[in-house]
């Protein structure tokens, strides 16, 4: 934020500190990162043969979670919880999918638009019912995801539709290299294109001083209650695009919510997100999940059972939050 | 903390609008009957004739196994905290006896639930009163440790099979002299003891006093770590009861089988006045809370709605009584 100040002052010492405030600020997502390395370096190591193919397959089967962890994110960050995406993403793929049944590929492109446009529209009615009815944001959003799934189940009573050919084809395959698949591409593109813009405005850093002390923030000019409320637009916009991809790579809308509500604050934690609000960003997330997934693969690769790879998940949650309130202990001290 | 001690008004305060507040805030339970006084209503409109004793007798039934998971959500929430970990240790314990009983006897094969539920709630409660872990995390990641051990324990014990214990069908589904529950006989000691525990001992006190103003309880000498183990621990062994109740219930054991009453649980505790803030609250609410869900979903599905309906409307309905609930009981 204090780049104009950086730049006036030319000299060595200054690009230093930048270098600094940004391992600083991003630590933690460099961090993780590392681990990602790691463990991409173990999984050769235990299956000689994973190459580009179990690489473009990982980067689809994440896309739907890595969605649901970035939204939220969005709603974290802003000092709330949203324990109705699963069942947003549920709902938007589902209307995604009988949308696009045997229409025309054109069609879809218009059906994409209204399907996120949705998407918002439920984020804005959490966000309204959070912020007008005062109840605390996890018994509002509890209560809405037996609501958004019920609206899944109405409009789709059992798993069908379709999906149009070019939405399955630009998470397919690879894109330049085969070391690189398109479904990450997208992935980035689309968060970055979203999100980036919006960090630097003036609702970013109002998401992030409603966060970090609502009080302080009101004071200061902020609307906390728009503020609110576009923090859940913007996740039921990812949540939308969530479901948006389990229609694209699953080739049907399925009424029934994934797991992807509780995972998505498990990725939002390892992420380095702060449930209190007002710290972290939106990529620590993104890359939680690739190692949530590719910890998942190892085991498979080790002929571990499935079961004990959920336990795994769920003691690594649990290391990580210890070890990272450890170190917020000692910086406090 | 204000459950009891209010200056006795000099004309009855119900006449002001104010007074009307006080009275909610105080005594939520008396809405809360209004309320439940109006789905009974409901449902003899909807349905004439379907109100009676074995009716009754029937949503006690389905409301006992939500009310003890319900406690363990009140406990939990009044320090600020939350407990997720039910469902799973509901569905462990449950599957856990029905898969041991035959092996190791009755008696037993309980007491290694009740064990393992036991341990479950001593490392959430160390993860959140010692490493400092928030309870939301700590007990989300425990579902899902305690839910892969339950399958993995599902693959072992395969061949030997399962079969819910004969006892456990008679004290979860059993209604005697056509209204009166059997699980009555576990639910009525346990809700008093929770009752005991939290309005009328040390114990309780200090779980108010953590969630109303952490610091302020630490700077009084609370070590609060030492409550949270403790709590937690009740917490996961009144689960694991819940589960013996909810597999006679349904004759089934299964590791996914009390899971979808985690939610729900939630919002009993929320309904029936606890806050999930912390500090304020109490168990006579959530009781009710719990009987006012089950008759809702009896009114929803007596109305012949498709699943779908039913939950918009749950959900709908669990929006509406909270944010009147807060409309009316704040300042």
């Amino acid at each position: 934020m204090s780049t104009t100040v950086d730049s006036a002052v030319e000299n060595t010492a200054a690009s230093r500190g930048i270098f600094a405030k940004f391992i600083r600020r991003n630590g933690w997502t460099l961090g993780l990162l590392g681990i990602l390395a790691v463990l991409l370096v173990v999984t050769k190591v235990i299956q000689p043969s994973y190459g580009p193919a179990g690489i473009q397959g990982l980067a689809i089967s994440i896309l739907p979670l890595a969605f649901a962890a970035v939204a939220q994110t969005c709603a974290v960050l802003a000092r709330g919880v949203d324990l109705s995406i699963g069942s947003m993403m549920a709902l938007t793929s589902v209307v995604a999918a009988v949308l696009m049944d045997e229409r025309s590929e054109g069609f879809a492109i218009l059906a994409v638009f209204c399907v996120l446009l949705l998407g918002i529209v439920l984020g804005a009615v959490n966000g309204a019912l959070v912020v007008f009815t005062r109840v605390p944001d996890i018994v509002v959003t509890l209560a809405m995801l037996f609501v958004w799934a019920g609206c899944a189940l109405l409009v789709l009573g059992t798993p069908g539709g379709g999906s149009a050919d070019w939405l399955s084809q630009v998470t397919r395959g690879p894109l330049l290299s085969d070391w690189v698949p398109k479904a990450s591409v997208l992935l980035l593109v689309v968060i970055g294109v979203i999100w980036i813009p919006i960090r630097r405005s003036r609702l970013g850093l109002s998401l992030y001083a409603v966060g970090s002390d609502p009080i302080a923030a009101f004071r200061s000019g902020v609307s906390v209650t728009w503020t609110k409320v576009f923090s859940y637009m913007l996740a039921g916009l990812f949540a939308a695009l969530g479901g948006l991809s389990l229609t694209a790579t699953t080739g049907i809308g399925t009424p029934v919510p994934g797991p992807y509500t509780l995972l998505s604050v498990a990725a939002v934690v390892l992420g380095g997100v702060s449930l209190a609000g007002g710290r972290g960003g939106v990529f620590g997330p993104v890359v939680a999940v690739v190692i949530l997934s590719l910890i998942r693969t190892d085991m498979t690769f080790l002929n571990v059972d499935t079961n004990l790879a959920t336990v795994a998940q769920g003691l690594i949650l649990v290391g990580v939050v210890m070890v990272g309130s450890f170190i917020q202990l000692r910086r406090e001290r | 903390m204000s459950l009891t001690e209010t200056p006795a008004p000099s004309r009855p305060r119900w006449t002001t609008a104010s007074g009307v507040r006080a009275l909610f805030r105080e005594r939520p339970i008396v809405p809360l009957f209004g309320l439940l006084a109006i789905l009974v209503v409901l449902s003899e409109v909807i349905r004439p004739g379907i109100v009676s004793a074995n009716w009754a007798g029937v949503m006690v039934r389905a409301a006992v196994p939500l009310a003890i998971l319900a406690a363990c959500q009140t406990m939990t929430m009044l320090t600020a905290g939350i407990d997720l970990s039910v469902g799973a240790v509901a569905s462990m314990s449950g599957f856990l006896v029905a898969t041991l009983v035959a092996d190791t006897g009755l008696p037993l094969a309980i007491l290694i639930a009740l064990v393992a539920s036991a341990i479950v709630g001593l490392i959430n409660g160390v993860g959140s009163g010692v490493f400092r872990v928030h309870p939301l995390i700590m007990t989300l990641a425990m579902s899902l440790v305690v839910l892969g051990l339950a399958n993995v324990w599902q693959l072992i014990r395969v061949q030997t099979g399962s079969g819910v214990p004969s006892g456990f069908r008679t004290l979860g589904a059993n209604v005697v002299f056509g209204f009166i529950p059997m699980s009555l006989v576990l639910f009525i000691p346990l809700a008093l003891l929770v009752m005991f525990l939290l309005n009328r001992t040390g114990f309780g006190r200090l779980l108010y006093a953590i969630g109303d103003n952490p610091v302020a309880s630490r700077l009084s000498g609370t070590k609060s770590w030492q409550v949270l183990i403790v709590l937690y621990v009740i917490s996961a062994v009144l689960a694991g009861l819940a589960g013996f109740l909810y597999s006679g219930l349904t004759n089934v054991a299964s590791v996914t089988l009390a899971d979808s009453a985690l939610l729900p649980s939630v919002a009993a505790a929320v309904i029936g006045g606890t806050s999930i803030l912390g500090g304020r609250g109490g168990y006579s609410g959530t009781m009710v809370g719990a009987l006012i869900l089950a008759v809702i979903s009896s009114i929803l599905s007596s109305l012949g709605y498709p699943e779908a309906v039913r939950q918009i409307l749950f959900g709908a309905m669990i929006v509406f009584v909270a944010a009147a609930y807060t409309r009316i009981t704040s300042d």
